[in-house]
């Protein structure tokens, strides 16, 4: 239908607009892209403004999309009138981050030299050696150990029913077997509530000092997302909060962790926990993605901002989430306190502490989800 | 004018006006599209910034009945499609006896008379319609596909009845606060759009026209103030509709300006959380002629 009215010159412009579009991150597709199309010609007169807002409404699906559309928009076509609308303080920590390949750290691939490594290393070596004495080899052994250990959130009771042995009647079926009847009561029909999982939302500090233990991290919150892609949600805290669920999303590990390396603009930087924990809070959390979820936070506490806010942060926290795991990779060290000022801010509010430093403390950290 | 003879997106800008909506460029270009393409409109933004009364609005300008379903976790095909209403189908059957009929009886049991039409169904049946599904984000996956298949072709299949199509098919708008990410098949089949916050000549303008008793220079102050307390980093910012709550209560206490006295006793009004009235107490209002008055 759009044969006659939109020549063939802008088709050829949107769909490699779109490319251009997905191939930064917007899931601009096939679909969109004709939504487009077909916009655009029901448009008299295209003015930049008109097609900006058209193609705009086709082809984004999410606050992240904005700032991406708007800067490719710019290239191809010229001024994007809401580019000045989108402050930072309006869309905030919903901006996608520049897709800058930041170095992920942590992450050593072929410099070490561990021929005879595989041969010491055992099962038993794999499951209570930290991490940060494996050899590669090793690790990638313990990654795919990793993604067999399937976390799950918690089971809990879901507001919706199914016929059952519960107590509740089923109004219709009894109605329908009474109508069968002939109108006589044969039997009361009963419901019982339905199980779901509970949410489990990652909050993974990416900072220099957790530089060991971010990858399998990582590796274990792409675990989580692939058992149940929407009800886990993922985040890492840096010097800001980023949201990698949608990265990490993707089946493959490797491929996942990789996008989501380039999505952190952090990694390896400064800690200001308080603030992330906030953004993550104001952003998302209170509005729902915390509410009655099971809420895991990796991190050694190491609190550059002010401890004090990280306090304030983890009670508004405590208020909303069924339950609250810290997990400090350093507590598996020998001589563990918790003696950083972040630490000590937080404790009041968690449900529990455990290690996650090695195989065996990840595997104890997955019960520890599944039973929260 | 009539929707069906919008020309372009400025035609719904001077319609929305008309009922009261200041729309941007943007909320036209998405509405005029809404409903020329007749695709649903998914609209997101922070919390009160007026993505309900802009469906709201869009019915009024195109002569639509506002079907509203709220979304909640659980919601299923019997509170969102059509129900079948028992009391009545058995009180049918004893009323019929023993009437030796009872093919005639067991097929007038699932008559139309019989079922609820649910706001889904509603929206289909009375056209011209506008469904708003609000806060589509806290109902579960299950439910999108439920919602999925009735948006998809516009109609609703009955086993034992058959299929209700719409001869017009309703404008659909839904609303999401992004508590969850809703699922790309259901996005893929929308338009969608983002509100920002708007600016402060924009809003103060929306404010006038919600509040037309607000004297002039009390809607730019309590604008201004709003505007400030954005950049707080409060747990709940006012959206535009605290603002108009604000400037409204304001105006019933005959306010003309915003003085710090009315201004704290009304605070309830802009802000929802104690902590967020204490941070503004202490930082905002013993300097408010500074902030308002620049």
């Amino acid at each position: 239908m759009t044969g006659e009215t939109a020549s063939r010159a802008p088709v050829h412009a949107i769909a490699g607009f779109a490319r251009e579009l997905r191939a930064a991150g917007v899931p601009a597709d096939h679909t969109r892209v004709a939504t487009a199309v077909r916009a655009l010609s029901m448009l008299p007169a295209l003015e930049a403004g008109t097609t900006y807002w058209t193609l705009r409404v086709a082809l984004c699906s999410s606050p992240a999309d904005l700032a991406i559309f708007d800067a490719k928009f710019r290239r191809w076509f010229g001024e994007a009138p809401s580019s000045a609308a989108l402050t930072e303080a309006s869309v905030g920590a919903y901006v996608a981050v520049s897709r800058k390949t930041a170095a992920p750290s942590g992450r050593d691939d072929d410099d070490e030299d561990d021929e005879a490594g595989m041969v010491a290393s055992d099962a038993e070596r794999l499951r209570t050696a930290a991490f940060d004495e494996l050899s590669s080899a090793e690790r990638a052994e313990v990654n795919r150990l990793i993604a067999l250990l399937r976390p799950r959130g918690a089971r809990r009771r879901s507001r919706r029913s199914r016929p059952g042995r519960g107590r509740a009647y089923d109004a219709s079926r009894t109605a329908r077997a009474m109508l069968r009847n002939g109108g006589d009561v044969a039997a009361l029909i009963r419901r019982q509530p339905r199980v779901k999982l509970r949410r489990v939302v990652l909050l993974l500090d990416v900072s220099g000092s957790m530089t060991p233990y971010s990858d399998v991290l990582l590796r274990f919150a792409h675990a989580a997302v692939q058992v149940a892609p929407y009800r886990t949600e993922v985040f890492t805290m840096g010097t800001r909060l980023t949201r990698v669920t949608r990265e990490l999303r993707a089946r493959d590990p490797n491929i996942a962790i990789r996008a989501a390396g380039e999505a952190i603009p952090d990694w390896s930087g400064g800690t200001r926990l308080g603030e992330s924990l906030q953004a993550f809070l104001d952003r998302w959390g209170q509005r729902g993605a915390a509410r009655q979820a099971t809420v895991v936070i990796a991190s050694d506490g190491w609190e550059r901002g002010d401890a004090a806010l990280l306090g304030r942060q983890a009670a508004r926290l405590a208020l909303l989430a069924t339950s609250i795991v810290w997990v400090n990779p350093h507590r598996g060290k020998p001589g563990f306190t918790a003696a950083t000022a972040g630490m000590q801010a937080v404790a009041p509010y968690l449900d529990d502490l455990v290690a996650g430093h090695n195989l065996q403390a990840l595997t104890e950290l997955a019960e520890v989800i599944a039973r929260a | 004018m009539h929707a069906q003879q919008w020309q372009s997106p400025a035609d719904v800008t001077t319609a929305l006006d008309a009922a009261g909506y200041l729309a941007d460029e943007g909320i036209a270009t998405a509405a005029f599209l809404a409903v020329r393409m007749a695709r649903p409109l998914l609209v997101e933004g922070e919390p009160g910034v007026g993505k309900t009364a802009l469906a709201l609005a869009l019915a009024e300008i195109t002569g639509s009945r506002l079907i509203r379903l709220q979304c909640y976790e659980g919601i299923d095909a019997s509170q969102a499609l059509y129900d079948w209403d028992f009391p009545r189908q058995i009180l049918h059957l004893r009323a019929a006896g023993e009437r030796a009929d009872t093919d005639a009886v067991e097929a007038s049991l699932y008559e139309r008379r019989f079922l609820i039409a649910r706001p889904i169904l509603q929206a289909l049946e009375q056209s011209p319609a506008l469904l708003l599904v609000d806060e589509i984000d806290r109902a579960d996956d299950e439910f999108e596909a439920l919602l999925l298949e009735a948006l998809a072709d516009n109609a609703v299949t009955i086993p034992e009845l058959g299929t209700i199509r719409a001869e017009t098919p309703p404008i659909v708008v839904l609303t999401s606060n992004r508590t969850r990410e809703v699922h790309d098949a259901l996005k893929r089949r929308c338009l969608y759009h983002w509100i920002e916050n708007p600016s402060a000549e924009r809003e103060i303008e929306i404010v006038r026209r919600r509040v037309p008793d607000a004297a002039d220079q009390l809607a730019a102050e309590v604008v201004a103030a709003a505007q400030r307390m954005r950049h707080m980093r409060l747990v709940k910012p006012p959206g535009i509709a605290e603002t108009i709550d604000w400037a409204h209560a304001l105006t019933v206490l005959g306010a003309t300006t915003l003085a710090a006295g009315p201004a704290g006793v009304t605070l309830g009004a802009a802000l929802k959380y104690h902590e967020d009235e204490e941070r503004v107490r202490a930082e905002l209002l013993p300097d408010l002629a500074a902030v308002v008055r620049r």
